[in-house]
């Protein structure tokens, strides 16, 4: 419990936050591939946060008959990336490439407007926690001048 | 009289100690905005006032085994609460950006204002033992 683990929280903040973006790109990225089958189209990511919980850091605490579950948060973690199961686009299009049999392409299922304002809210998460960190460091430099004139 | 820097500092230590405490939950609450099903939390900054001055007074009480209640002046966390959420989200979050961004800042201004009394404490220690 010090100022330095604020940088760790607000570091999992800017790896989490970062990782969203990523798949924001890959998303918008294929949002026109284009294939015959649904099970080759791609299919819209989506990162699943979870906060992490101080115990699962310091094992030896997990122990303790008060505040084991109860303790401060230690930042953000990436459970995993889920594919988004909404309905792909089927377009009739026989003169495509990778039309099926009958004339079928199959496009994602990416929202390109969605993902927009899904990449606009991480950005700004992102600048948060790094305007977090900048303050934990700020904070830190000041105790260093403790008892100087 | 025997000279106690640990009383000598007064209050102000313990106060820049809660204010450390507080940046890091609400450090945590900004950095888990888009966590869903995240509940924001605090720190009763009062309470954990009141507890520190207990111990100061001289009335604060000692563990004699591992697992009895901690009662120290900076406590477990039993000073940690969940916020009011003053907005309903789908996903089961209760973090307001905009709030605990403020309150992070003011916070941070409130460390500012502790950091400053305990260096003028030091400083005052520092000119008594030369002589000045």
């Amino acid at each position: 419990m010090s100022l330095g683990s604020i940088f760790d929280i607000a570091g999992s903040g800017m790896t989490a936050q970062s990782l969203r973006l990523n798949t924001t790109a890959s998303n918008i990225a294929n949002a026109e591939t284009a294939s015959s089958s649904t099970e080759q189209t791609y299919r819209a990511r989506k990162p699943v946060f979870a906060a992490i919980q101080q115990s699962m850091l310091n094992p030896s605490q997990q122990g303790q008959a008060f505040g084991s579950e109860e303790g401060p948060g230690a930042g953000v973690r990436v459970e995993g990336i889920v594919e988004s199961d909404a309905e792909l686009q089927m377009r009739f299009q026989p003169d495509h490439p990778a039309a099926n049999e009958e004339g079928y392409v199959f496009y994602p299922n990416v929202n390109v407007v969605e993902e927009m304002a899904d990449m606009m809210s991480s950005s700004r998460s992102f600048q948060m926690n790094v305007d977090i960190m900048n303050s934990a460091k700020s904070m830190m430099q000041r105790i260093l001048t403790l008892g100087q004139q | 009289m025997a000279i106690s820097l640990d009383k000598a500092l007064g209050i102000h230590q313990h106060a820049l100690e809660g204010r450390v405490k507080r940046a890091e939950v609400l450090a945590n609450n900004l950095a888990n905005a888009d966590t869903p099903g995240y509940k924001a939390r605090d720190i009763d900054f009062q309470a954990m006032m009141e507890k520190a001055q207990e111990g100061m007074s001289g009335f604060g009480m000692t563990r004699t085994h591992e697992s009895h209640m901690d009662t120290s002046p900076m406590g477990q966390d039993s000073e940690l609460m969940y916020r009011v959420p003053n907005q309903p989200s789908v996903d089961g979050n209760t973090v307001d950006t905009q709030q605990e961004q403020t309150r992070f800042m003011r916070n941070a201004m409130d460390y500012q204002a502790s950091f400053q009394f305990l260096n003028g404490k030091v400083t005052g220690i520092k000119k008594a033992l030369s002589g000045q």
